[in-house]
């Protein structure tokens, strides 16, 4: 931790300045030389980049600005499969439920990971050891086997919550009925990312210099004054990162939902989630120019969102300086 | 990496005077009791997955203690049944999800090591752009690139074989900006010149003085990496249509559809299910529980910036 918790302090400007070892040590042929060496050691990057980047989003903006007809064949339309995406009710409903998903989702999760987090560094017994493992635990599970897992627990027929009800001689609410899909899901993607979160947060919390909380406590502070005033501003830059990438993956929110599409009786819609759609579109119904135009406007839409985001937030750090 | 980290935590307890001690005590069981419940709720679904892989079909469509084991003990009979179904094809999607996981996370560890290295320590035109425009992929959704890489793919006629899957896992722009970030602290420039006076060239430098000093992180992004090939979904999903060819979590779900579109006369795939969802989570947490002094300290890189 020690290398890299003093990066904070001594974080990249200063470094872009002369430095004096660089001077000693080599002529300005030697240093252009070596800026060519730099480019060989990011040359693999950049080709995978540009192959599975920047092509595929260039591909998929020159096939959204065309359509195909089976009278008309191919025809270039301009920006009609925009106009029609910003108009299709199946595209905006996929969209507004994972923007109202996030809004829930987000707020859910990082209130139980961050007290997870400062729980665990309040304790040092086995039991607190034992338990960040366990809640870090389903991170190491694939969405796809969690998305089963919990749709065999919601299960009327198999599942343990219906016979929890039965012995009240009563009916469980099934989890993933029109009216309680939402807080099924919830729960899947709290559960799955939670323990990831804990442990960033855990991390941070764990390379801040005690002596702080030593100050804090001589002012009189109590645990949750220093918890509140103390710690959760030390880790801010923590909370950004977590927070940019919750938002990335909900907005683009597709493997839970598809995988518990068929035991949901008809509630997740092939229209459910914008990625949802999109693979519909492109695999049901081969509509591939109007599935470029679907995916090329969620890329936008969450790119803007996390920029502006990243932008609102600059203050506390994190990726963009 | 734990041991730093032990030695940054507070001595708690340690020195505290008794009547701290004494205050502390109803709280610290409190907080106690707050983890064990977090524990069971995160532990309930892989316990109800353990117990159910040991019924047979009978007991697990029994309607009753879903959360305890049956009357027979039923693993041993699943397992075999497991690896024999439809000519073994479970095991054949576990050894492509090794392939996968493995060339995808190990060729991504490579690329993302050895261009952090470029950008942290040498100065050429166009890096800050390159770097800026790297940056801002991270913000990219990578399944929004799904499609399109899959419709780039099919005019190469690459679709539906393993490259498919292994190429586009090679992308890890978050995976460089971590490496970039460890790199600029943990190699010093004194140590890089020191060498180069000694006469060494640049690649010989890159392998015997930074390449040793990076392994912490060089771990964590192996093993993100790895996690994210073996966990993904979409991109194979969409990519392969051979089920030979299917990574485990799409094999999974191909039976879990299966089984729901023939309700009622399927009850011995979904115990299938149950025991290969049991089985292909074991890989994982292994490689957590045995790595962990690596990867607890490495995954706070990308925020300690």
């Amino acid at each position: 931790m020690a290398p890299v918790g003093s990066t904070t302090t001594t974080a990249s400007p200063p470094r872009t300045a002369a430095r004096p070892s660089r001077a000693r040590s080599g002529s300005a042929k030697m240093l252009a030389r070596r800026g060519r060496t730099g480019w060989i050691f990011i040359a693999p990057f950049a080709a995978v980049f540009v192959l599975f980047l920047v092509a595929p989003l260039a591909y998929a903006f020159y096939l959204s600005l065309f359509t195909k007809g089976l009278a008309t064949g191919t025809v270039f339309s301009g920006i009609d499969n925009y106009v029609k995406a910003f108009t299709d009710p199946s595209f905006l409903n996929g969209v507004w439920f994972v923007v109202r998903f996030s809004i829930v989702l987000i707020p859910v999760q990082m209130l139980v990971s961050l007290a997870a987090a400062l729980v665990l560094d309040a304790l040092t017994t086995r039991l607190a050891r034992f338990s960040r493992l366990m809640i870090f635990l389903p991170y190491a599970i694939p969405a796809v086997i969690g998305a089963l897992m919990w749709g065999f627990l919601y299960s009327p027929t198999f599942g343990p919550l219906q016979q929890l009800f039965s012995l009240f001689n009563a009916q469980a609410p099934f989890l993933l009925s029109q009216g309680n899909v939402f807080a099924g899901l919830l729960n899947v993607v709290t559960w799955q990312w939670a323990g990831y979160y804990m442990i960033i947060i855990f991390a941070a919390l764990q390379g801040i210099d005690p002596s702080i909380y030593e100050a804090a406590k001589l002012d009189g502070a109590n645990w949750w004054q220093v918890a509140i005033r103390v710690k959760i501003p030390l880790v801010a830059s923590a909370l950004v990162l977590i927070l940019v990438f919750a938002l990335i993956g909900t907005l683009q929110f597709f493997t839970e939902p598809q995988v518990l599409a068929p035991v949901a009786n008809g509630t997740i819609t092939p229209d459910f989630t914008p990625n949802i759609y999109a693979f519909n579109l492109a695999f049901s119904y081969a509509q591939f120019n109007y599935a470029s135009a679907i995916s090329f406007a969620l890329g936008i839409v969450v790119f803007i969102a996390v920029y502006i985001f990243m932008f609102a937030t600059r203050k506390r750090g994190s990726l963009l300086k | 990496m734990t041991e730093t980290l032990e030695k940054t935590a507070r001595p708690v307890d340690a020195g505290r005077s008794t009547p701290l001690r004494t205050a502390r005590k109803p709280r610290n069981v409190i907080a106690h009791l707050f983890l064990v419940v977090l524990v069971i709720y995160f532990l309930v679904p892989v316990w109800w997955l353990l117990v159910a892989s040991t019924k047979n079909a009978p007991d697990l469509f029994a309607g009753t203690g879903a959360l305890w084991f049956g009357k027979d003990f039923n693993l041993f009979a699943n397992l075999a049944d497991l690896f024999t179904y439809n000519g073994g094809e479970y095991l054949q999607w576990l050894g492509n999800s090794v392939l996968y996981a493995v060339s995808g996370g190990v060729g991504a560890t490579v690329i993302a090591v050895l261009a952090g290295y470029g950008f942290a320590k040498y100065r050429f035109r166009g890096r800050n752009f390159t770097f800026a425009l790297l940056l801002g992929s991270v913000m990219v959704p990578l399944t929004a690139l799904v499609i399109p890489t899959f419709v780039l793919l099919s005019n190469l006629g690459l679709t539906d074989t393993i490259w498919a899957v292994i190429l586009p896992s090679l992308l890890s722009p978050f995976g460089v900006y971590l490496m970039r970030v460890y790199i600029a602290d943990a190699v010093p420039d004194e140590l890089l010149d020191a060498s180069r006076v000694d006469g060494a060239g640049e690649f010989r430098t890159f392998f015997t003085v930074a390449l040793p000093l990076m392994r912490p992180a060089l771990i964590t992004v192996l093993l993100l990496s790895i996690v994210g090939t073996w966990n993904n979904y979409f991109l194979p999903l969409a990519m392969l249509s051979t089920s030979k060819l299917y990574p485990i979590t799409v094999g999974l779900g191909l039976w879990s559809q299966l089984a729901s579109s023939n309700n009622g006369g399927s009850h011995s795939l979904w115990s299938l299910i149950i025991v290969g969802a049991l089985v292909s989570i074991i890989p994982l947490i292994v490689a957590f529980l045995t790595l962990q002094k690596y990867w607890q300290g490495g995954l706070s890189l990308g925020s300690l910036k």
